[in-house]
């Protein structure tokens, strides 16, 4: 794999115009990564994913070399119907469209910052990768006051042209004092065996609202890893939703760090797999001050021999008193191939908080499906019914209406 | 001054911390395979014991020793140690307890625990570790007219080698991890019990450690063989003397349940903690594991730490027999600069087993204490059930409180069901508490029983009363 990195590393900064400096940075770390390599099993975080094992079993060898010289066609079948919203087209990794129609253009500024490469705690090997590779990378700088009048979709398609091929995306986000923003990252995919390789990084400000929401909803064969950094200042709220469903493997990482009083992180996420899919949430939230509150709510509905993944942590500084911190992961086990696993941990150095977690696994309840066929349900019927209303749970908490129908209508769930 | 007042008084210092002069043979220092054949002489063991240690230790020699635990110690030089130590009376095996050096019996007399049989009331049978040997076991007599064998380990080996032989490292195999296989090479003593089929133990079994001697590593084996049908309680108890110095504390225990047998494992372990600034105490590494290996057998661990500078111990069961039955109680409390990780695996294997983890933890002072747990219910294992809970209480914001279970099921006819909290004593509780006219500490005291009532109603009558008292005095000075 070392050669393949370095080959394609070079050909990758010959076709961009960066200074010695920023090429000695991503050589530095190009270095690391082909140090660490992918992430395994031996490092606690991917204990239960071995993303080296499972690059290596659906994909085999790696590509990390993407011409974007030419422009990719945007398809315009695959937006959204029957929702305004802005957008932000991804092809193959290629930014093709950034499209705010529906703002007032000088309150939303779009930066460019490839230069600079992410630092984040609590990160791995990948967001070396990520550094090495990425081509462009935007800032998105809300400014202060301005609420976005329409939600923005960020649309992550591929198509048949990359196969094997690795690749790495960035974007920063910043939301000035007192504005908000509504986010959706849709994924469409028509590729099969690659990698992405996604970061993000918020800043809320005081006051500021995040509501973002990612959808996996169609099938596809690729393996996925996103990883979010979210940092909140007093008063903010961030609201998270994760519909893991899709890909073959897929790995969100929410890293909040509640810097502010009285700010609030809320993570809420859905598995919904199938076939051998492998799913994984890994949450953290960083209680830094007092006055914090974070809600985790996660469920799991796993068919055939899927495998899904929580590893959710709490953590309290001595700092946070009056901390308010809850986190819950349900699943539901229907084949005796499925898996669930989970690590709900906290770590707390602070007396006055209110900390709690459980987590249940186990099977369709047989008393509840006996109650509804009884009442002239088929079985098919009553597990559906079951397990539809399992998941609206979580699909609830989501606060924008507009957005919770349309992904009660991809899933499928009518009340 | 009521009788509490004068009974924590009295026992504000840690009451076990003098250490007996006594003249000891020791093992010269340092680790090699000389020390080991030197203690495998000394006990005159056979050559496949011997064999079993070498191996243990070959397996040692490429192990590293474990960094992932929470609470972090500096680095143990183990050829600093002395790896055997025994009071040199006891070279001569004593035939009866009138032969025991008078000064032994002295310490366990001051320790509450009078060897003398005349002296004992409550019935329960005790073998007394000091240092590398066990002294002592009473009831000898009674216990095997029902063909119960409980003696040292140093002695099965002699004379029961075709059990030690079958079932030593059947559960502990010695190329498990860095601790484990230490004292596999180099354990001393220990007690040995191996109850018949269908025998129900008349009475508790229990052992007694003490560290005495400095600079000294404790390396203790225990094994229990409950037969089919039969059922035992054993209990243990652990102190040693106040030194400036970290000492550590490597014991194995390995439990075996047979068909429809029933073993209850209780520890009550007071180590000595160190000082208010966190200088010496016990290193507590210690590894348990119970294998119900038939069907409808039960293993139930109790546990009360409130000892040791640093405790880092998981009690186990290994559920392989169908309708096996795992159960863990813990109390846990830190105090001043004391750390602890500890909890339980709950391996299931078989159908239809159940298991039942009860964890509380208190932090006070500037200590940490962390519940780290698997549950982890196999493909196989259908129709197998967990309950988990583990609630921690905390006292000051210099204390830590963490909860990291690991839970992973692979079955979709069992269930899991997990639950933790962390939280403090609220004022409206102390507040009620001190209007009806208790005192601070007192209410403290009360509440934390309370919090604890589930895990003490576990332990034997005459263990519980000690335990209880023991929580209110480990939290003693953390009021205010």
């Amino acid at each position: 794999m070392k050669e393949q990195l370095q080959k394609d590393f070079y050909n990758n900064i010959k076709n961009l115009s960066l200074s010695q400096k920023d090429i000695e940075i991503k050589k530095f770390c190009l270095d690391n990564f082909i140090d660490k390599g992918f992430p395994n099993k031996k490092e606690e975080d991917w204990k239960f994913s071995d993303l080296n094992q499972i690059i290596k079993n659906n994909i085999g060898e790696l590509s990390f070399y993407n011409d974007q010289a030419s422009t990719n066609k945007v398809d315009t079948s695959v937006f959204v119907d029957g929702l305004e919203h802005n957008k932000i087209v991804f092809i193959n990794g290629r930014i093709e469209k950034i499209d705010f129609e529906y703002e007032k253009k000088d309150q939303i500024e779009i930066i460019d910052q490839s230069e600079t490469i992410n630092e984040f705690e609590n990160s791995n090997s990948l967001s070396d990768l990520n550094n090495a590779f990425t081509n462009k990378c935007f800032k998105i700088l809300v400014k202060k006051g301005y609420q976005l009048a329409k939600p923005l979709i960020i649309y992550h398609t591929t198509n048949s042209k990359i196969w094997s091929k690795n690749i790495n995306l960035r974007l920063n986000f910043e939301l000035d004092k007192d504005s908000s923003l509504r986010l959706i990252d849709l994924f469409n995919d028509t590729s099969e065996k690659n990698f992405l390789n996604i970061f993000y990084n918020f800043e809320l400000k005081e006051n500021a609202v995040l509501k973002n929401y990612k959808v996996d909803k169609f099938e596809n064969k690729n393996i996925k890893y996103s990883f979010n950094n979210i940092d909140q200042d007093k008063n903010s709220i961030s609201e998270t939703f994760i519909l893991s469903s899709g890909s073959n493997f897929s790995k969100n990482e929410i890293n909040c760090n509640l810097k502010g009083v009285y700010s609030s992180a809320f993570v809420n996420g859905v598995f919904s797999l199938n076939n051998d899919k492998h799913h994984e949430i890994r949450s953290i939230i960083n209680h830094l001050t007092e006055n914090t509150k974070s809600y985790q709510l996660i469920k799991s509905v796993l068919e055939q021999s899927s495998k899904a993944v929580y590893q959710g942590k709490i953590f309290v500084n001595s700092d946070a008193q009056k901390t308010d911190g809850y986190q819950l992961s349900k699943a539901i086990l229907l084949n005796k191939e499925s898996e669930f696993n989970a690590k709900p941990e906290l770590e707390i150095y602070a007396d006055d908080v209110k900390c709690s977690h459980g987590s249940a696994s186990g099977s369709l309840n047989e008393d509840s499906i006996f109650y509804l066929m009884s009442r002239g349900l088929s079985y098919q019927q009553s597990r559906e019914l079951l397990i539809n209303g399992f998941l609206l749970d979580v699909v609830e908490k989501i606060t924008d209406s507009e957005i919770k129908n349309l992904i009660k209508n991809m899933l499928g769930i009518k009340e | 001054m009521d009788n509490r007042q004068k009974e924590i008084n009295n026992l504000k210092d840690y009451k076990y911390g003098f250490s007996t002069d006594i003249e000891n043979i020791q093992a010269p220092k340092g680790l090699n395979e000389d020390v080991i054949k030197f203690i495998s002489n000394i006990k005159k063991e056979p050559a496949w014991m011997l064999e079993f240690r070498l191996k243990a230790f070959e397996r040692f020699k490429v192990l590293k020793e474990p960094d992932w635990q929470k609470p972090k110690f500096p680095k143990i030089d183990y050829q600093d140690l002395y790896y055997y130590s025994a009071p040199k009376s006891m070279k001569d095996k004593p035939k009866s307890l009138d032969e025991l050096d008078p000064k032994l019996l002295e310490t366990y007399k001051k320790l509450g625990i009078p060897l003398q049989e005349q002296a004992r009331l409550n019935g329960i049978a005790v073998d007394a570790v000091f240092d590398s040997v066990s002294v002592a076991t009473t009831f000898k007599d009674e216990l095997t007219k029902q063909g119960i064998i409980f003696c040292p380990i140093s002695e099965a080996i002699q004379n029961h080698p075709e059990l030690v032989k079958k079932y030593l490292g059947s559960v502990i195999p010695t190329s498990d991890h860095f601790f484990a296989t230490l004292n596999s090479a180099v354990f001393t003593d220990g007690s040995f019990v191996y109850i018949p089929e269908g025998v129900r133990c008349p009475m508790e079994l229990s052992t007694y450690f003490r560290i005495n001697a400095s600079n000294t590593g404790q390396f203790e084996r225990t094994l229990i063989i409950a037969d089919k049908g039969s059922y035992v309680s054993y209990l243990e108890g652990c102190t040693a003397p106040m030194r400036d110095e970290n000492q550590l504390h490597a014991a194995n225990v390995e439990l075996i349940a047979l068909d429809d047998a029933e073993i209850k494992y209780s520890t009550v372990q007071n180590w000595y903690p160190g000082d208010q600034d966190g200088k010496g105490g016990i290193y507590n590494f210690v590894t348990k594991r119970g294998l119900c290996k038939g069907k409808n057998s039960k293993i139930s661990w109790t546990q009360v730490e409130t000892g040791s500078a640093i405790t880092w111990k998981y009690p186990s069961c290994i559920l392989k027999g169908d309708n096996s039955v795992g159960e863990f109680y813990s109390i846990a409390i830190t105090n001043n600069h004391q750390k602890a990780d500890t909890g339980t695996k709950m391996i299931h294997l078989g159908k239809n087993t159940k298991s039942k983890i009860i964890s509380k933890g208190i932090s006070a002072g500037s200590s940490d204490m962390t519940y780290r747990g698997l549950v982890d219910i196999s493909s196989k294992a259908k129709n197998s059930t967990n309950y988990t809970q583990c609630d921690s209480l905390l006292m000051g914001n210099r204390c830590g409180a963490h909860t990291v279970p690991y839970i992973k099921n692979k079955n979709s006819e069992s269930n899991i069901a997990h639950e933790a909290t962390t939280s403090k004593i609220s004022e409206e509780q102390l507040h009620y508490c001190q209007q009806r006219g208790l005192n601070p500490e007192e209410a403290v005291g009360l509440i934390v029983n309370g919090f604890c009532k589930e895990v003490l109603q576990q332990l034997p009558m005459e263990f519980a009363v000690e335990a209880q008292k023991l929580v209110g005095i480990s939290l003693e000075g953390s009021v205010g």
